[in-house]
């Protein structure tokens, strides 16, 4: 009996888990579709793209938004006036939403013009007058659904009414009006919002006339409606100085001094236009508590909009209905041609209908799923880069033999970015003007060999820095006649960093022979900050920075502390040597130098001069070159420039960052260009091929499953005779 | 029963104002207000004007405790922490520092969070139930001995050498589930299955040797020897006697567990890339939103105290000798 009771059920419930195992295995097997998609097979041959983001986007206002997670995003829904186009280098703006570049009107102290290349000086005023395209339309948006009665629907929402919206899409009406100058200059006003807290207020309020006492005016008015219990105030109703409405298609931005840089920002999503009803939309309090709001619903008039917004699991563009057209561009670099990057030459944008983006934290499950054809395209980890890449003995990167038989391509770009090893021009030791510290800082710069650590550390993306201006950006001289000759020389038509020798020379010449400090006695050790950052390779990074500096017979003591710490001693100065890295805001060596300008030292201005570097001669040609336009004259001051700051050696000049992107091969080539957000629109696929080669590279492997469920009954068998014979035992031992 | 609980809930309030108070000082002794607004500003072209702003606009211009400059009672009410911490006594946790509504996020995020968890929590019960009873039914013999030594093995292997290699081994090589990623409704079951059946797996070692510690204190007990006496099989023994009385341990562990579940399984969620709870609370730490850590903390806190309150209560539905004092 006990038998029956016991083992019936067991070999019962085994029996039952391997029919549901089957089962399982069963209903998966069915269908042509590989079983591991991770994405819904219903669009296994539609005309989308799938890609990745691996941070959560803070907010997708394009008033706020200045991250380049974020901007992969708002640079395809938002439209400027302005964009860079997309296969001329070095970067070249074009028109987008305007009709064409604007072209500023100087204006002196009392209004009257000024020629075009007046002296900053002379330049009270900068007049930019903007005309842009008309029939543009917004994207499809409750905000702007009508009635019948020609009211908004959806502009006087009870708390209660807006409380049963979770998304945007439960929204039933939706409607759409022409961009007109008015939203340009309502997303300008809105910089200035208390709520809108835009990064770029401060930036603005040195430039846009009246702005900083346009933010007083919004801060009070905001309280004012605060105190009356309004949510929304019209800032149609808050003239702006400088930002004006001249008609339906034109309107106007005044500008305090001269600021030729300007005319990037407006190719920036902070000058996107905006519709007054969104904002009136978005600010009824109902709808904020269910997180519809500017920051993750935007309204846009660009080629895709968002319509599925979950920024903690995946977002999805699609295809605008109202989009207003634009064509493929029809010129493009010599060779572009020759690429197929001029095969759509014409042809109306965008080509892909829907993107899919994914949240993927860890690099190694989206590297597989790029492998296994489930994502569009990839960059490459520190993990995967072996798997992937080839480095030749010239340090020519190849793809590798798995990735070759995917046909898979490889695009590399340099990317306007520096990563420097900066001094702090307060310190006592590495700091000043003298000779001594000068020569110390040039033998430091000679041991620091950054070749070295781009091979170890970047296994080879990137490419070490001649000076503060990256390549595509203008200035930027490669090859024999820019290389700095303070840290570099010509061997045999090849560049080498000078040797050691020369270094201790130096640092014996600084008045450090052997590195030894001579009013200790003893080795000079020389202090370096940087942020803890968790990152098993930084130790080693920690090791090879001494192991530079030992070759000197310099110490280094590193002080490692978190970010906020660190960027509080970049402000109180307390620090001698860190690393630090800007990314280009737009194309013009002005957005580099102004790293070293005196005036914007880090110490005594809070400004983005973080090695609060000051020489006045460089300050004065910096006011010079920052109005010139490009042309041989800038390029001379700006050799000049570069030559100052090479011999003052304010900072090792580190390495501009190389991006290696790999495609596959159902990717129609791209150009990829970095300094631009609004690419997605030029990408093409062909969705047949990728089906076919998923299907291909995705068959399931079952037999491993039965295998294990094999190996399972086998072990359960000797544990079912066993309890048997220990039921049988006792059974007779009680019958005995 | 009913004062019994009112007590305990009682109790509750000082710890979670303490709590509230080590997270509020821990968070503000590594992060000072301007540093919230400089990370939510970026760091590009900040002014101390948009710092001061952004402080003003969410509330970290205040005092952190302590106001001179206004009087009475508001000197400690008009400070950082006293409008920051009464909102939640009244579960409105507010904003998150980036606009989000956390209450909603929470309602959100918790959905996929106990997708993982709970058939995790169930299929890893059983598993280690019966493996267990396994190995308490032969206990000394080389079943028990090789049973033991792979729950050993198991223990000593990281959490994190499970989900690697689960998701080479199922998803990339054998290609039976998606690697990692999430869904929602039904068709989340592909993305649930891989992470659940490592869950289980990684936590066969320890929760199988607790069991069968259980098991075996259970097997000496008087009870255990005078059912043996009856001429009770040896497998009836431990299947009907021994397996209701090593419940109550079991139970109450799991009790003690389940308000947990909301939570999330932190490395879990990140590998999967499953937008649980888990994730979220670290990305805020990360992001340095002060406004959901310090919800998470307080929810935490919250559900470990229902945790405790309803394992006291289990106590005394599986054992009647237990009674609220």
């Amino acid at each position: 009996m006990v038998k029956d009771n016991l083992q019936i059920p067991l070999i019962k419930y085994l029996l039952n888990s391997l029919l549901l195992l089957s089962l399982i295995v069963g209903l998966t097997a069915c269908g042509d579709q590989p079983v591991n998609n991770p994405h819904r097979s219903k669009d296994a041959k539609a005309n989308v793209r799938y890609g990745v983001f691996t941070e959560r986007p803070k907010t997708l206002d394009p008033a706020r938004s200045y991250s380049a997670n974020e901007a992969i995003f708002t640079g395809q829904i938002y439209e400027p006036p302005l964009q860079y186009h997309y296969l001329k280098r070095p970067y070249q703006l074009v028109p987008l939403t305007a009709e064409t570049i604007p072209v500023p009107i100087y204006l002196d102290k009392n209004g009257h013009a000024l020629p075009e290349n007046a002296p900053a000086k002379e330049v009270a005023y900068s007049v930019y007058n903007i005309a842009i395209k008309s029939g543009m339309y917004y994207q499809p948006h409750p905000a702007l659904a009508k009635d019948k009665q020609g009211q908004y629907r959806y502009l006087h929402l009870t708390q209660q009414q807006a409380g049963k919206y979770n998304t945007l899409s439960q929204f039933k009406h939706t409607g759409t009006r022409e961009v007109t100058a008015k939203d340009y200059v309502y997303e300008i006003k809105r910089l200035a919002s208390p709520k809108t807290q835009s990064p770029i207020a401060g930036l603005m309020s040195h430039y846009i006339l009246g702005f900083t006492a346009y933010m007083k005016t919004l801060d009070k008015a905001f309280k004012e409606a605060k105190q009356h219990g309004k949510h929304f105030v019209n800032l149609c109703n808050y003239p702006l100085a400088g930002a004006k409405v001249i008609d339906k298609y034109h309107y106007q931005i005044v500008l305090k001094g001269k600021y030729p840089q300007f005319i990037y920002w407006l190719a920036m999503p902070f000058f996107a236009p905006i519709p007054w009803q969104a904002d009136a939309f978005y600010s009824q309090p109902g709808l904020a508590k269910n997180n519809i709001s500017f920051d993750w619903y935007p309204i846009g008039s660009g080629p895709y909009m968002l319509t599925v917004n979950n920024p903690n699991s995946k977002m999805v563009l699609e295809e605008n209905p109202n989009f207003h057209g634009e064509k493929y561009p029809t010129e493009g670099m010599p060779g572009d041609k020759a690429k197929g990057l001029l095969v759509d030459a014409g042809k109306q944008l965008p080509f892909v209908k829907r993107y899919v983006f994914t949240l993927e934290k860890e690099s190694l499950p989206m590297w597989n799923k790029f492998l296994q054809g489930y994502y569009d395209q990839s960059g490459i980890s520190s993990d995967s880069f072996d798997q992937a890449i080839q480095v030749d003995s010239k340090g020519n990167p190849h793809l590798t033999a798995e990735m070759k038989a995917k046909h898979i391509r490889l695009l590399t770009t340099v990317e306007p970015s520096l990563f420097y090893f900066g001094f702090n021009m307060l310190d006592p030791v590495v700091g000043g003007k003298s000779e001594r510290a000068r020569k110390l800082r040039q033998a430091i710069s000679i041991a620091l060999d950054y070749e070295e650590f781009i091979s170890i550390f970047l296994n080879g993306r990137g490419v070490a820095a001649q000076g503060p201006l990256p390549p595509g950006i203008f200035g930027h001289q490669s090859g024999k006649s820019g290389y700095n000759k303070d840290i570099y020389r010509l061997r045999n038509g090849r560049l080498e960093r000078r040797s050691i020798r020369e270094a201790r020379k130096l640092l014996a010449e600084a008045g450090y022979r052997h590195g030894i400090n001579p009013k200790t006695g003893k080795p000079l050790v020389l202090h370096y900050d940087a942020v803890v950052s968790g990152d098993p390779a930084q130790k080693a990074q920690f090791s090879w920075l001494r192991k530079q500096l030992n070759k000197l017979g310099i110490q280094l003591d590193i002080r490692t502390s978190q970010y906020n710490q660190f960027q509080q001693k970049l402000r109180l100065g307390n620090t001698q040597m860190f690393m630090f890295g800007w990314n280009a805001d737009y194309p013009d060596p002005e957005n580099f130098m102004f790293l070293l300008y005196g005036p914007n030292s880090k110490v005594k201005k809070g400004g983005e001069n973080s090695t609060n570097y000051s020489n006045k001669e460089f300050d004065e040609l910096f006011l010079q070159m920052k109005d010139l336009p490009n042309g041989p004259e800038r390029l001379a001051v700006i050799k000049k420039m570069v030559t100052i700051v090479r011999h003052d050696a304010p900072a090792v000049w580190g390495f501009y960052p190389k991006q290696f992107v790999l495609t596959h091969e159902w990717n129609r080539i791209s150009k990829p260009l970095s300094i631009g957000t609004n690419t997605l629109k030029y990408a093409r696929l062909n969705p047949n091929q990728r089906a076919q080669k998923r299907n291909l590279w995705n068959k399931p492997l079952w037999w491993p499953l039965w295998a294990l469920a094999i190996i399972i009954v086998f072990l359960i068998i000797p544990v079912l005779v066993n309890y048997w014979r220990r039921e049988h035992k006792t059974k007779k031992h009680i019958t005995k | 029963m009913l004062a019994y609980l009112f007590r305990r809930i009682l109790y509750a309030i000082p710890i979670l104002i303490g709590v509230n108070l080590i997270t509020f000082a821990l968070f503000f002794m590594v992060n000072t207000p301007n540093d919230m607004a400089r990370a939510h500003l970026g760091n590009k072209h900040v002014t101390q004007v948009a710092i001061n702003r952004w402080k003003a606009q969410h509330g970290y211009d205040k005092p952190l405790f302590y106001n001179a400059k206004v009087n009475g009672l508001q000197k400690f009410t008009d400070t950082l922490f006293f409008q920051k911490s009464i909102k939640l006594f009244s579960f409105d946790f507010g904003v998150s520092d980036s606009g989000r509504d956390i209450g909603h996020d929470i309602s959100q995020r918790m959905w996929p969070s106990l997708a993982l968890a709970i058939p995790t929590l169930i299929i890893g019960i059983l598993v280690n139930i019966t493996f267990a009873m396994m190995m308490a039914f032969f206990r000394a013999s080389y079943l028990d001995v090789s049973g033991v030594i792979l729950c050993v093995t198991m223990i000593s292997i990281s959490a994190l050498f499970y989900i690697i290699g689960g998701q080479y081994l199922v998803g990339k090589s054998l290609k039976l589930v998606p690697i990692s990623g999430y869904d929602t409704g039904i068709h989340a079951w592909k993305f649930v299955i891989l992470p659940v059946i490592i869950g289980v797996i990684s936590g066969i070692g320890s929760g199988s040797r607790w069991y069968r510690t259980i098991f075996l204190e259970e097997l000496h007990k008087d009870y255990v020897r005078t059912a043996r006496a009856k001429g009770l099989s040896e497998g009836k023994v431990l299947f009907k006697h021994v397996l209701k009385n090593a419940m109550i341990p079991i139970l109450t562990g799991i009790v003690v567990v389940l308000p947990m579940l909301f939570l999330g399984s932190l490395i879990m969620e990140s590998f999967f890339g499953i937008p649980g709870l888990g994730s979220y609370t670290i990305d805020a730490i990360q992001q340095q939103d002060f406004a959901i850590v310090r919800s998470m903390v307080f929810l935490g806190t919250i559900l470990y105290i229902i945790g405790l309150i309803l394992t006291d209560v289990s106590y005394t539905l599986v054992d009647p000798r237990v009674r609220f004092a």
